[in-house]
């Protein structure tokens, strides 16, 4: 078990595939449908910041947790990183135009959201969901 | 993954088949108001009901698609958002504010039909 799936984001085919595998993951591990979605929503926003930002990067999907199972996906790029972290998690805000749902909205979905950047080295968003 | 898009009388109705790239969201957008445009519509259906998710960049698609076309002088609804997707795309934060949906194809037919009627 356990097992890490890693999902080489370079295109917005591969946002589909991986939100695709996070869902698989997560109804195989008993998740309803509603928190699967969440799941898969997640991952697609993160995968999507990944190719607009970064151009590239990799999402990874594994299970953790014991009594109760747990989704654990963590969004890594190399790209520019971000500058002011605070104002990237403020509702509304975006450097690309969009509609700056990204890190708020997905913090939303999930039960646990970090984000560790680095300007100049890249990016990791680690979030976690478990099983209600 | 190209969606195909039916003629029905003045409407005209999109059918999603599958999960969509963003690249399939933007060729659909283009290809929705070409067809606007040659088929003289007044109404565009949108079945969405396959579609796995509804993030921020599908839906904001989906916005400027009604958008478009409304410009247009025509109607566009989005029909078949699964509960569960409903609920994702609330939490996210998205409403798809000014896009008329309905519950599914036959509902969405009946407002087009019910307007193009009381409008005739």
């Amino acid at each position: 078990m356990n097992n890490i799936i890693r999902v080489p984001i370079n295109t917005d085919k591969d946002i589909v595939a991986a939100r695709q595998q996070g869902r698989a993951l997560a109804l195989s591990l008993g998740f309803s449908e509603t928190d699967s979605t969440l799941v898969a929503t997640a991952i697609s926003e993160l995968a999507r910041n990944i190719v607009t930002y970064a151009k590239k990067g990799v999402i990874q999907i594994q299970s953790n947790g014991n009594s109760r199972p747990c989704i654990q996906v963590i969004a890594k790029d190399r790209g520019a990183g971000i500058a002011n972290i605070k104002l990237a998690l403020q509702d509304g805000f975006s450097t690309s135009g969009s509609l700056g749902l990204g890190l708020p909205g997905v913090k939303r979905l999930v039960d646990e959201f970090k984000v560790v950047s680095k300007i100049g080295k890249g990016t990791a968003v680690t979030f976690k969901k478990w099983k209600s | 993954m190209e969606v195909p898009v039916l003629k029905q009388g003045p409407f005209l109705i999109a059918t999603v088949q599958a999960a969509l790239t963003d690249e399939d969201l933007v060729h659909l957008r283009k290809a929705m108001i070409e067809r606007v445009v040659t088929s003289r519509s007044l109404g565009v259906i949108i079945d969405v009901t396959a579609m796995d998710i509804m993030d921020s960049f599908a839906s904001r698609t989906l916005c400027e698609i009604a958008q478009m076309i409304h410009l247009r002088g025509a109607d566009t609804i989005i029909v078949g958002i699964q509960p569960e997707v409903a609920f994702a795309m609330v939490q996210l934060g998205i409403t798809l504010e000014g896009v008329v949906t309905a519950l599914d194809l036959e509902e969405g037919l009946s407002y087009l039909k019910e307007k193009f009627d009381s409008d005739a």
